[in-house]
Parts: C-alpha cells; sequence; structure tokens
C-alpha cells in the first residue's frame, strides 16, 4: 500500500513499475522514504536503485526487533544517492524462526560489516555473505544482544561447578 | 632528501634482493599498538616488508550502547552519547538531539542553534588537533604533538566553561542546551579565535615542505574513490578524493544554511591531501565560528516546550505546572510519538548518522549509531594492500578513526 503522499514520486513509482508486487508499502516519515520491500527481491531492487537510479553508497544496514510480534525482525537498509544528495530507506521484514536475507554485499562491498554486526547483533543470516562472522561480540558468544529477549545487563555468567 | 630512502624506492630494493623465498608471514598488529589509538587488531600478512593482506579486526571496545539506549530514558541518552565518539561529543549530542527533536516535532531557539554551531565547529578542531599530533607523532614529527595539545588544552577549557565538562560535554540537549552561556564565554570564544589561525599557520610551516613528512604522506594510502564511496568511507577522505562531499552543504541541519564556508578539496586522493584537507577544514570551522560570534541572537536557550525541557529551577519555586512537570519528566521521562527518523550530520570523521525508532513510550525503541569511523576502518584493508608496513602507519592515521566509534 503505497501512502497518499508517495503517489506522486518519481522514484517509487517508476520502482513500483518495475518490480510490482515486490514493493510491498510505502510512507513518508518526517520527511524520509521508507519502502517495504519484499524479501526475495531485495537484491533485485538495490541493483536497480544503484545502476538506474543513482543510489551509489549504502549509508547504513541496520535491524529492528518486533519480538513478540511476528514477523519478528525488519532489516533496514539506508541509502544515500550522493549526486542528488538524497536518501531512501528500504525495510525487509523477516520472520522470528531461521530469519535469513539474501546479502547485498554484491551491489555495494561497503554492506559487509554491517551486515555482519546485524547478525552478530540479531542474529539475522546474510546469504551469499562473503565473511559471515561475529564482528562486535567474542568468539563463542551465545546469544545476540540486540534482540529484545536478551537482557539488557546480560546473562548471568555460570563459572561451573569445579572453581570455588 | 634523497630519492634512495623514499617508500617507493624501497618497495623497488625489496623485491629485487628478494632471494628465492615466498614464505609469507603473518604479523598481529595490535590490539596494543600505540599508533592503532585504541584497540584495533590488524592482521598483516607480510612478503617481507611489503603487506599483502591486511585484515582489520575490531569489536574490542564493545560496550553495548545501543542496547543501553534502549533501557534509558531519551534524555538519559545524552550522556551516552558523548561516550560514542570521545573527540568529537557534541558532534553526537548534537546529531541524537537533532533527530530526538525531529520526532517531537520541537526546534531550539535560535539561541541554542547558533551556539551549537559554535561548539561543533570548536569541536571538530578540537578532534583535527588531536588527530594532527597524534598522526605526526606516528610519522616521527614529536615536536607537532607539543603543539596541537597545547592548543587543544585552551578548546577544552572552553568546554569547561560552558558544560562543566572537559571531555563528557552533554551541553546540547533535547529542545535546547543544557545552560545559558557562562559569564565570559564568547569572550574566551574570542580570544581562542584571534590567536588561532595564525597557530595554523605554524604547524604548517613544521610539515607543510618538510621532507621527512613529504616523502611518508605523499602517494602514500590511495584507494580509487568510487572503491572508497562503496566501501562506505565519508568525510575528509573523500573530499581529499576529489568530490566536495559535506553534509553542512547537502543536506543542511542546525541552520548551516546560514553561514558561509568552503569545502575543502583536494584530488591527489593520498595521506597528504587528507593532511591538507583537515587543516584547511580548522580554518572554515575558524570562519563558521566567527560569524556565529558575530551573529549570536539573544534570547532563551531552550525551547517553549514544558512536556519536553526541565523547567527553571526558579520557576519550580513559585509556579506549580512547573513543578508538575519537572515531577513527570523526571519520573516518567518525555512520551516520544511512535515513529523513526535518520538524521545525519557531518562529524569531524565523516557521516554520523543516527537511526531513532520510537514505539511511542519513553525510552527509544532502537537507537542506531552510522558512525563514521566504523565504515572508514572497513576500507583500511584495501589502503594497506601492496603498501609497506612503515605506510600502514601513515595510512591508518589518515583515517583519524575513533576506536569508540566504530565499536560503539
Amino acid at each position: 500500500m503505497i501512502s497518499e503522499q508517495l503517489q506522486d514520486d518519481a522514484l517509487v513509482a517508476a520502482l513500483v513499475e518495475r518490480f510490482g508486487e515486490a514493493i510491498l508499502s510505502g510512507t513518508i516519515q518526517n520527511g524520509q522514504t521508507i519502502l517495504y520491500v519484499g524479501a526475495s527481491s531485495i537484491v533485485a531492487v538495490c541493483l536497480a536503485l544503484r545502476d538506474d537510479f543513482g543510489f551509489n553508497r549504502i549509508s547504513s544496514v541496520t535491524a529492528l526487533d518486533w519480538y513478540p510480534r511476528e514477523p519478528r525482525f525488519e532489516v533496514v537498509y539506508l541509502l544515500h544517492a550522493l549526486a542528488k544528495a538524497e536518501r531512501l530507506r528500504l525495510k525487509v521484514q523477516v520472520g522470528g524462526d531461521d530469519p535469513v536475507v539474501a546479502t547485498v554485499t554484491g551491489v555495494w562491498p561497503g554492506a559487509n560489516w554491517y551486515e555482519r554486526e546485524v547478525f552478530d547483533l540479531f542474529g539475522i543470516r546474510f546469504d551469499g555473505h562473503p565473511d559471515p562472522r561475529r564482528i562486535m561480540m567474542p568468539e563463542g558468544w551465545e546469544g545476540h544482544p540486540l534482540r529484545k529477549d536478551f537482557p539488557v545487563h546480560g546473562h548471568k555468567y555460570d563459572y561451573g561447578t569445579e572453581t570455588k | 632528501m634523497s630519492e634512495a630512502i623514499s617508500p617507493a624506492a624501497a618497495l623497488e630494493q625489496t623485491r629485487n634482493t628478494e632471494t628465492g623465498t615466498t614464505r609469507k608471514m603473518t604479523l598481529n598488529m595490535g590490539p596494543q599498538h600505540p599508533s592503532t589509538h585504541g584497540v584495533l587488531r590488524v592482521v598483516l600478512e607480510l612478503d617481507g616488508e611489503t603487506v599483502v593482506r591486511a585484515q582489520p579486526e575490531i569489536g574490542f571496545l564493545h560496550t553495548g550502547i545501543e542496547k543501553q539506549c534502549e533501557s534509558l530514558t531519551y534524555q538519559q541518552v545524552v550522556p551516552l552519547t558523548d561516550r560514542v565518539d570521545y573527540l568529537a561529543n557534541l558532534s553526537n549530542n548534537l546529531c541524537y538531539c537533532l533527530a530526538v527533536e525531529k520526532l517531537l516535532s520541537i526546534e531550539a531557539p535560535p539561541k541554542a542553534v547558533w551556539t551549537r554551531v559554535l561548539l561543533t565547529e570548536l569541536t571538530r578542531i578540537n578532534s583535527h588537533l588531536v588527530w594532527l599530533g597524534t598522526h605526526a607523532l606516528d610519522l616521527g614529527a614529536m615536536s607537532m604533538f607539543f603543539y596541537a595539545t597545547r592548543e587543544r588544552e585552551e578548546v577544552l577549557k572552553i568546554f569547561e566553561m560552558f558544560s562543566g565538562q572537559r571531555l563528557m560535554t552533554s551541553y546540547f540537549r533535547i529542545g535546547g542546551l543544557a545552560l545559558d552561556h557562562p559569564r565570559g564565554g564568547m569572550e574566551a570564544v574570542q580570544k581562542f579565535l584571534e590567536v588561532f589561525p595564525a597557530k595554523i599557520d605554524e604547524y604548517e610551516t613544521l610539515l607543510d615542505n618538510n621532507p621527512i613528512w613529504k616523502n611518508r604522506t605523499i602517494g602514500v594510502g590511495v584507494v580509487p574513490v568510487e572503491t572508497m564511496l562503496a566501501m562506505g568511507l565519508t568525510g575528509p577522505m573523500i573530499r581529499a578524493a576529489g568530490i566536495p562531499w559535506d553534509t553542512r552543504k547537502d543536506e543542511p541541519y542546525s541552520g548551516y544554511q546560514n553561514f558561509e564556508f568552503d569545502v575543502p578539496v583536494r584530488t591527489e586522493n593520498d595521506v597528504y591531501a587528507r593532511y591538507r584537507v583537515r587543516m584547511e577544514e580548522m580554518r572554515q570551522s575558524v570562519r563558521i565560528m566567527q560569524q556565529a560570534l558575530e551573529g549570536m541572537p539573544e534570547g532563551p536557550h531552550q525551547a517553549d516546550a514544558p512536556k519536553v525541557v526541565l523547567p527553571q529551577r526558579e520557576k519550580m519555586k513559585t509556579q506549580m505546572e512547573a513543578l508538575i512537570y519537572h515531577f513527570k519528566i523526571v519520573t516518567e521521562g518525555v512520551r516520544v510519538p511512535a515513529g523513526e527518523v535518520y538524521q545525519v550530520i557531518e562529524s569531524p570523521r565523516g557521516e554520523l548518522g543516527y537511526y531513532v525508532v520510537s514505539d511511542g513510550t519513553s525510552k527509544p525503541f532502537r537507537v542506531h549509531m552510522r558512525t563514521p569511523s566504523f565504515g572508514n576502518i572497513q576500507g583500511l584493508g584495501l589502503m594497506c594492500e601492496g603498501g609497506l608496513i612503515a605506510d600502514t602507519i601513515a595510512s591508518m592515521g589518515s583515517m583519524d578513526f575513533v576506536l569508540g566509534d566504530t565499536d560503539r
């Protein structure tokens, strides 16, 4: 459902014409455009945005956890067209069990670390990511701290029974 | 300085004297290496003196600030933003406050807006001075560090005058400033501005034509600008590569459209060009600060939004409403309408963005910080590969990253 304010937006109209059903909905908040994109077409939409609409860099990738609502996660892509000084926010909704999205590192190599961060802190896997390791938390860490069901002060560390 | 010891010549030499052995060595640079300015680990794969592969590893300073934000009220987040980038504390304050003000649909009064510009530019000078001192120190110009810290001390004194803190200022609050201007504050800034431009010239006489400095920096750390943009590098790194991208001009915020300044650009795209761009940026900051001082409006320093801004102490003693608002703001915080906003500003290091999502309660649902150092370090590997180990130090210094900013 494209909101009324976006009806006259040339970029959104072009995207809807090209991708049809894949552009699920769109709104404007505080003067910034947000588009919900179907999970299966995110890479195709990003490629089109980069090549045909001038979005030559990705500012950041992050996620939101709407626990306990389903679909639980939203992966947020903050895009930037440098020449036009234009910004666009894409969102992909991902379900809570086995959350996985296709990587956009093939479109913008700079998405690499941002996707690693989202994987590390939210536990959303990026299919086809060249380096799917944790980035912030130590290796061997269990859990994903930015999930809403992860306590703010962490789990109490269990020192085991052997150590007195 | 003769050609024989320039980096390029040395590289040739290494190749020529290579006698048979093809074994590569892996070297851990950091996490405690002094030139990493924090705790960054770079895994270097070396072929003699040449870096074949450089892989930065971050996360040693991860403090979970984004997670902590979710458990605090909107006002309580402000002091945390100082701690993200501890050399550009006021830039972070500003970006967060602007984002929340957009969500609340309130605007800071003119005096607050101009003071914000004045002090964020001073922050830029502060950050660039630390960068200049440590970068030159890394490359062997030790005296620069003393000169730069001498002037930085004056900047910190001004911060202390305004906010009571030298480093963790938290001076910008949602809806305006924490306090009104201190007595003598404007005079102190004026005095600093009179002295400082001559000091920039002084630094340049020490470095601009210094043969060692030029040998260590010219032609070092070159990466094509398209690659840089795709990898997420921002700020002076991009401006030294010929693209005049400055958020202050392209997407003006906090009244920057009212100020006259130039965006310094160089095309050489090497460590020396980045040095020149930052030096020129300090001059432009002085220019902006002069205008801010001259045009500083009179009036209140906080927005007229009693439900958001804490009332003045005097009013609380005489007005019932002020007392009620104070109680409500302190006990339950400010309810911010549901919605989300992505606010971008130009921090001394590049594009700083705060993505704030509200679910209608008094605590932020999510605060994501798009920090410039994180994006910049991602390109460190590309910049070092193919160069010498010593150039790694130069490239790293030219990025001007802060590890607190990277790891959050």
